[in-house]
């Protein structure tokens, strides 16, 4: 395992709340840091607000106070064009339904991000594409369309998409909740070779404490507070 | 761009149903209005054309617009006349071979003299009421299509013998007379002729056709009872549409009154225009009928991609991007129909130019179809504008939309 490092997120006294009438508390006062080379663990209840911690790591949603830092930088000022362009850039996104495009094949689904950030070439996308397939055992079926292929397949596809444009943080929101056990094993051990071998922060959002005790560190939310 | 547009045609493509009825909704709209502004804007040219055809570009009367100034007037400041009297015989043109050679003189086009008189023809018993227009054979063919439009016998044989006359083929039915009879004219100031039919004539319209008689300019005269009148100079020029202009010349320069075929028919132009408004109107609407279809196709894919549209956004595709794909596919779906629509409203202009038209007042013809670029053009540009806007609508509303909202809402 390699040694927790720089800070590439930072949640400083972030709040959430929604609904204009009724206000609705997802998240209350919290502050994480998550660091390059550590798999952290989101456990907690259902509507604890796991998931909304983790779309605020994401910068998917905007706090309604506090702030959020990534990679040193604040994203409380910057517009949605800004904060696409981290997500395309730094941050990978892994979800519990596997959310592949299901017109694209395998190989389109994680070429996407490339192509969208627009760095490489199309022969250079579709060999790191095909590549990313084959680390993660799916070598050769780059393809299959989504509804060709089994619900562990497609998550595999979804995390070499995330990691299509080599992000440092993978953010994974139940990724093995629509899962079998061998297939979620595989997910899991992928996520841990992830950070041994290269270096990238995961956090996991689960409900799984099995799986979350095989994370480096955990944080379990209540009634949107940091318990732990 | 090319991701954009990757997308948008994997949409468009994956749903051939619902693309299929996008396209033809847009092709029938161009298709219908590419039709109908070829039918409309043909039978207005067809109609112009006989008009121009059948009548000389340019008249001018032995009539003057405003009655010319006495020497009284000048002479005492008169500010009334009265008890004068209406001469019995028509003015004529007063030199009228002199101001012939004048017009000639800068003209783009062709002039003739003629004298228009009114006669009653009496054959076998039967009378009827004709135009009767003296005209100089030679100089006619010039100024109108009278040569292409005898039907038996020739121009020249009004040369041939004395007091020759040719007739409209359906005025001679009328009276029952063919080429060769002998027929008695009879004008209002008495004068009696006795001429002889050497051809007949047919211009296509009724009213020509069956009024309309024409002989050498001295048998008019005789008819007259005034020798040496010429009562109307008939004038074609080269470009019709500057008729009004050069009208509006050889007024100021004879002081004769001079009617182009625009103002003899500005009613009947003026009703074109009010026609063409409507045209356009009804090709508008037909076109944005045809948008609602793009709307909606646009809105479903939309609605079904909902989630699409949220994994796009999170793995950090911008806004404009998202909005800009599903804008291409209401283009591309309006662009596919269009080239559709240009191709069945091509075939129906080709269809209905096969349909033989019968009027009252023309021969039967083939519906007139006017083929031009820009009917394609006009069509095409309304049906990408409304499409665009029909796309756009929806795509705005799917690119601002949430992903969070989304994402939770799909776990």
């Amino acid at each position: 395992m390699s040694e927790p490092q720089r800070p590439l997120i930072e949640l400083r006294r972030v709040t959430k709340t929604i609904g204009d009438g009724v206000a609705t508390t997802l998240v209350r006062d919290i502050d994480v840091v998550i660091r390059s080379g550590e798999f952290v663990a989101v456990t907690g209840p259902s509507g604890s607000g796991k998931s909304s911690l983790l779309y605020l790591l994401g910068l998917l949603d905007v706090p309604t106070s506090g702030e959020v830092l990534v990679e040193g930088r604040s994203a409380g000022n910057l517009g949605e064009p800004e904060r696409a362009r981290i997500r395309l850039e730094t941050l990978g996104f892994v979800f519990q339904f596997h959310f592949l495009l299901p017109e694209f094949s395998a190989l389109a689904n994680v070429t996407l991000p490339m192509r969208a950030l627009g760095r490489l070439d199309d022969a250079a996308m579709r060999k790191r594409g095909e590549a990313l397939l084959a680390s993660l055992g799916l070598e050769g079926q780059g393809h299959k369309l989504p509804g060709q292929m089994s619900g562990g397949q497609r998550q595999r596809v979804a995390i070499a998409r995330a990691l299509a444009n080599e992000p440092h943080v993978i953010l994974a929101d139940e990724p093995t909740g629509n899962l079998d056990t061998r297939s979620s094993e595989q997910v899991l051990a992928i996520f841990r070779k992830l950070v041994d071998e290269t270096g990238r922060a995961i956090v996991m959002v689960t409900h799984d404490l099995d799986l979350a005790a095989r994370a480096d560190r955990q944080i379990r939310v209540v009634d949107g507070r940091i318990v732990v | 761009m090319r991701l954009v547009l990757d997308i948008a045609l994997t949409h468009v493509i994956s749903r051939v149903r619902q693309t299929l009825v996008g396209m033809l909704g847009v092709a029938m709209g161009v298709g219908f209005s590419v039709m109908m502004a070829a039918l409309m804007e043909g039978s207005q040219r067809d109609f112009v054309t006989q008009l121009v055809d059948s009548l000389p570009h340019i008249t001018v009367s032995d009539e003057r617009r405003s009655p010319p100034r006495q020497p009284a007037e000048d002479a005492y400041a008169a500010v009334e006349f009265s008890g004068l009297r209406t001469p019995v015989t028509r003015a004529g043109i007063k030199n009228p071979y002199a101001i012939i050679a004048s017009i000639e003189s800068w003209l783009d086009g062709a002039v003739a003299p003629s004298v228009a008189s009114r006669a009653v023809i009496r054959f076998a018993g039967r009378d009827t009421a004709a135009n009767v227009t003296g005209i100089d054979p030679r100089r006619e063919a010039a100024v109108s299509k009278l040569p292409t439009q005898i039907r038996q016998g020739t121009l020249d044989s009004l040369y041939k013998s004395s007091n020759a006359i040719i007739l409209g083929d359906k005025l001679a039915a009328r009276i029952g007379a063919r080429v060769g009879n002998t027929i008695t004219l009879a004008s209002g100031t008495g004068q009696v002729l006795t001429c002889t039919v050497v051809a007949l004539l047919h211009t296509g319209v009724s009213q020509s056709d069956e009024t309309q008689a024409f002989t050498l300019i001295k048998t008019a005269q005789i008819l007259a009872g005034q020798t040496a009148l010429v009562n109307a100079i008939r004038v074609r020029v080269r470009d019709i549409l500057e008729a009004r202009e050069i009208a509006a010349r050889i007024e100021a320069q004879t002081g004769y009154k001079s009617v182009s075929w625009q103002e003899a028919n500005e009613d009947l132009l003026s009703a074109f225009q009010i026609r063409n408004f409507v045209m356009y109107t009804v090709v508008g609407a037909i076109l944005l009928v045809a948008s609602f279809g793009t709307y909606n196709i646009i809105s479903t894919i939309t609605h079904e991609k909902t989630r699409d549209i949220a994994i796009m956004k999170s793995l950090g595709l911008a806004e404009g991007t998202v909005r800009s794909i599903f804008f291409v596919e209401a283009i591309v779906i309006g662009l596919a129909g269009t080239v559709l629509g240009w191709v069945l409203g091509f075939l129906l202009c080709l269809a209905l130019g096969t349909i033989e038209f019968k009027s009252p007042f023309v021969d039967a013809t083939r519906l007139p179809m006017y083929y031009t670029p820009v009917h394609y053009l006009l069509a095409a540009s309304v049906a990408l504008v409304a499409s665009g806007i029909a796309g756009y609508l929806p795509a705005r509303k799917a690119a601002s939309a949430h992903p969070v909202e989304i994402i939770r809402g799909a776990s």
